[in-house]
């Protein structure tokens, strides 16, 4: 059904469109963007590489396991930084106490940085799931 | 308020008119599409950009693709009554 | 006899339209500085925001430092979605 237009078009397209997705999850802290965004738009060029071509390409590129995985440590890298903070002696989430040899400052942005990565991997990897296994052929 | 920004609010308000009488569900979801984008311009003129961005992956990418993977697995005509 | 039907669900969306347009003339001007919601918490983050972040996207610092656990949750609950979603896709591939 697709042509070799759109395959070459898309074989072009999907690096482009992969650096723009982590340039805006990995500018979030100084543009507009962040993790959500950017983790939408890197999902959203596996979508274009399985509509282009067909499932399975985009499947040996990203398998189930690895976007299951992907998805799972995004949530919990979250989750382990705000526990972290609890560990040194903090509260849930409060970044700056994580002793580091920068000022309280910096380190409250690398973590929002770290966050918006977290955020990132696993938004990616869920748009990406979501879209290859309802398109899957189903027994009805 | 200028007659550009009472151009963009009134589209909104007509595509959510248009897609209850649209019968064609594929229709239905384009004209989803271009209410999305047209609101990402919105949030855009309400200098939300963070929004916008949100709004034209999300709802203009994602959920139109889900949209259209569902039509394409059940039925593209509404079922009359 | 349908008249009398038809106009019981018309005054109740009459009512309930008057009422929602007096609360919509209640609310404050579009971008009133002065408005509630812009004098509560608003101008610390903005006074203070880059000094204690070092982060210059303010939307960002207050969604993932300041707000971050409402951030948490919704990753949670996206997760939870997600999660439950595959677990129904799969494994039902035909071969």
């Amino acid at each position: 059904m697709t042509t070799i237009v759109i395959k070459t078009i898309a074989r072009v397209l999907v690096p482009f469109l992969q650096l723009f997705g982590f340039y805006i999850i990995v500018h979030g802290p100084v543009s507009p963007g962040g993790g959500f965004q950017g983790g939408v738009i890197v999902g959203a060029s596996m979508i274009l590489l399985a509509l282009s071509y067909d499932l399975s390409s985009a499947e040996d590129r990203a398998s189930h396991k690895v976007r299951i995985i992907m998805d799972s440590t995004g949530a919990l890298l979250f989750a382990g930084i705000g526990l972290l903070c609890l560990l040194v002696g903090g509260v849930f989430l409060e970044y700056g106490i994580i002793p580091l040899p920068m000022a309280p400052a910096e380190v409250r942005g690398l973590m929002i940085l770290l966050v918006g990565v977290a955020i990132g991997i696993h938004i990616m990897a869920l748009a990406a799931s979501l879209f290859l296994h309802l398109a899957e052929e189903h027994d009805t | 308020m200028g007659i550009f920004e009472f151009i963009l609010m009134s589209f909104p308000i007509l595509l959510a008119i248009a897609v209850v009488f649209v019968r064609d569900l594929l229709a239905a979801t384009v004209v989803f599409l271009v209410y999305s984008l047209i609101m990402a311009i919105v949030f855009t003129q309400l200098k939300a950009p963070d929004v916008a961005l949100t709004e034209a992956a999300v709802g203009a990418g994602i959920t139109t693709l889900l949209f259209i993977v569902t039509i394409a697995k059940t039925t593209r005509r509404e079922e009359d009554d | 006899m349908t008249r009398a039907k038809h106009l019981v669900p018309v005054l109740v969306l009459l009512g309930i339209g008057v009422i929602l347009t007096m609360a919509v003339i209640d609310m404050p001007a579009f971008g009133d500085p002065e408005a509630p919601a812009h004098r509560h918490v608003a101008p610390r983050y903005i006074a203070r925001a880059y000094e204690e972040t070092g982060v210059t996207n303010m939307v960002t610092a207050v969604l993932i430092d300041y707000r971050g656990y409402d951030t948490l949750g919704e990753l949670t609950v996206i997760f939870a979605a997600g999660v439950a979603v595959l677990s129904l896709l799969v494994g039902r591939k035909t071969r």
